[in-house]
């Protein structure tokens, strides 16, 4: 426990102030828009948590930003740049919706279980592509990745359109009861709000992320390759088996976060017209929490909520809720130009300076 | 139809898809040979093209008529060189992770380009419809050329400008002192820092460069293609401009050439339909095309890409 404690202290209060500070910027933009900044936050917050169906819906909207952010970490402590979490995202989505749609007569403890592996697995191929091409042909990640994504978006629409349509509507059929991952119980305790198991693997995929990567060979060959990868073929590690693998367990994530969407909330996939998004947001989690599992927990619960509450600062104050991007972007500039934060905390509060140890 | 109107139309239809991809793209040459990732590309259209929208729709309101979208370029250029600003101080000045900060610029487009639409339009997620933009002009003489002077004269004036910068850029990064300390600094920062060369102010013009460029790319999109500025005016050019200069390995004419590239795959799409034998491919596949034909080209051809030196590395003297 001490050693979680540990990878916070120091990176935490930066953290704090850059929210704080994020804050402030939102504040000041309001103020030149001509709004009410306390009163929009205000109206923020009791969005989240004025009553059980929009805290349970805010739940929904955390859920798969934490494995989104997982996905972008994962890869970048292993010094990958994965953009691609939109694509895989995408991709576990469609392969759960098939599983869901397609196989019948399966009871409900083999068909959801198998329709969310099916899409971790896919997330996790379309991923691992990215990290084989990097390996054995050094083509640029960031560059497969982007093009991955767009056509994870139309074959997505294809296989929608051409297998899983409904008669003359632009989405899937429903899923099949036997496949959904909803939690009815904890719904309807929170006047059906879309509760589903994802949050409960979520949050059990922040311990598998922490002791993998931390508390395993494994998991230090990767944090090796992240760092040097020369040093780390110099000291026997396979770097591009690494990479590949990196990349496999990163689309994992955003592969579950695809399924548990199609399988928990909407229970059918859409024709896009574009990129639903959510991989792109897991990227401004992961940087919220630092890499971190831990951090990335509390990253997607500070996104969701601004997000999600985003729409009562519209209702309550006028406030277009755009806003709520320009506070996340300043949130993460704080975070990354930390030079500017600690200027502003030094006087008041800084004895220790010590290199960041990942 | 027959296939010399089609052949140059379709040259035509690709230069106008790859004009803004072009600007952007040269953008994140500048940039990154100068050593700083931009990955902002997508924010810098995005503030363009707000930028141009906003101005060239006051302009129009002071009956500046056809000058208006000119006012609207200018306009682009301005808050691109701006917004651009951040960026640099951001992953020069503070040496924060440079493409973390490029990613913020992302976010803060997308917030604060809509924000202030919003609070400009009583609330409206959308800029009024221009009247005031750019038409097709052909060039005289040139536009009678059978295939080309449909396909490359007789084209907007952005277009005309873009290929014309490419050449410049070309010229300016490979002939002249300049380019040369630009590219010295993105290479070898301390060799440049021993050579005389202020190496955060070169980096700050290359990050300036490329935003007032990228902007311009965005600023094109409202002027010739949309006529209006809306939260999907910009989607993913910017991060296809980004794949078009790794494509074109950080040179303006490589860069051209992948733009190009990407522009026509978007021209077919519109082709496609018109011939029997095409029609029945589904349109997904179509669409999918350009980015499938990248990667198997990196794959099969290209390999590993020759990025700068020192891209993405924040300058530190006392570091060796």
């Amino acid at each position: 426990m001490s050693k979680i404690l540990k990878l916070f202290s120091g990176s935490g209060a930066i953290s704090i102030i850059a929210i704080v500070l994020g804050l402030i910027v939102g504040a000041v933009v309001m103020l030149i828009g001509g709004y009410e900044p306390l009163l929009a936050y205000k109206s923020l917050f009791s969005q989240v948590f004025g009553n059980t169906y929009d805290f349970g819906e805010t739940l929904r909207e955390i859920t798969p930003l934490i494995l989104t952010g997982f996905a972008f970490a994962f890869a970048a402590r292993a010094g990958l740049f994965n953009i691609g979490g939109e694509g895989q995202f995408i991709v576990g989505m469609t392969a759960a919706s098939v599983i869901g749609i397609k196989v019948h007569g399966l009871p409900i403890y083999i068909h959801a279980p198998l329709a969310v592996i099916a899409g971790g697995l896919f997330g996790g191929i379309w991923a691992a592509l990215v990290g084989y091409l990097k390996a054995k042909r050094g083509v640029n990640e960031v560059i497969t990745s982007i093009m991955l994504n767009w056509i994870a978006l139309y074959l997505a629409n294809f296989i929608v359109r051409h297998f899983l349509l409904m008669e003359g509507k632009q989405r899937s059929e429903d899923i099949l009861p036997t496949a959904s991952v909803s939690f009815p119980w904890l719904s309807d305790l929170m006047d059906s709000a879309r509760i589903h198991w994802g949050m409960l693997i979520a949050v059990l995929c922040s311990v598998f992320f922490y002791y993998f990567m931390w508390k395993t060979k494994q998991g230090f060959e990767l944090r090796a390759v992240g760092n040097n990868p020369n040093a780390a073929q110099y000291a026997g590690m396979n770097v591009g088996r690494n990479v590949v693998k990196a990349m496999f367990i990163s689309g994992i994530f955003a592969g579950l976060a695809g399924a548990f969407q199609i399988l928990g909330v909407f229970h059918y996939q859409s024709i896009m017209s574009g990129s639903p998004g959510t991989g792109f947001d897991g990227i401004a989690v992961g940087l919220i929490g630092m890499n971190n599992p831990f951090g990335i927990l509390l990253g997607a619960l500070l996104f969701g909520t601004l997000t999600y509450g985003s729409a009562g600062m519209s209702f309550g104050a006028g406030v277009p809720p755009e806003l709520i991007r320009i506070v996340i972007g300043s949130i993460i500039f704080f975070i990354a130009a930390q030079g500017i934060v600690r200027g502003i905390i030094k006087p008041f509060y800084f004895k220790r300076k010590k290199e960041k140890v990942l | 139809m027959d296939w010399v109107t089609t052949l140059g139309q379709l040259m035509n239809t690709t230069l106008v898809f790859s004009t803004a991809l072009i600007f952007a793209a040269l953008g994140g040459i500048f940039s990154e040979r100068s050593g700083v990732t931009n990955l902002g590309l997508e924010g810098f259209m995005m503030f363009g093209a707000f930028a141009a929208a906003v101005a060239t729709y006051y302009a129009e309101d002071a009956g500046m008529g056809s000058a208006a979208p000119w006012i609207g370029l200018i306009a682009a250029i301005v808050l691109g060189v701006i917004t651009s600003l951040i960026h640099a101080v951001a992953s020069i000045t503070f040496k924060a992770d440079q493409t973390i900060s490029g990613i913020v610029i992302n976010f803060l487009a997308a917030g604060a380009t809509l924000y202030f639409v919003k609070l400009i339009f009583d609330g409206n997620g959308e800029t009024p419809l221009l009247t005031q933009v750019f038409n097709k002009v052909a060039i005289p003489g040139l536009s009678s050329i059978p295939i080309i002077g449909e396909g490359l004269f007789h084209n907007y004036p952005t277009t005309y400008i873009a290929i014309v910068l490419v050449f410049v850029a070309f010229y300016v990064l490979f002939k002249t002192p300049f380019g040369l300390r630009l590219r010295a600094v993105g290479e070898h920062p301390s060799a440049a820092d021993t050579a005389g060369i202020n190496v955060n102010r070169m980096r700050y013009i290359g990050v300036m460069i490329s935003g007032a460029l990228a902007a311009l790319g965005g600023a094109t999109v409202t002027l010739t293609t949309t006529s209006t500025f809306a939260h999907n005016t910009i989607s993913g050019q910017g991060y296809i401009a980004i794949a078009a200069m790794i494509f074109g390995k950080w040179n303006p004419i490589g860069a051209f050439g992948a733009a190009a590239f990407f522009g026509l795959s978007q021209a077919v799409r519109t082709y496609v339909t018109l011939f029997s034998w095409s029609k029945d491919i589904p349109q997904e596949f179509i669409y999918m095309l350009p980015y499938l034909l990248t990667i198997i080209v990196l794959v099969a051809a290209v390999g590993r890409s020759a990025a700068p030196a020192a891209l993405g590395q924040p300058y530190d003297p006392g570091k060796r």
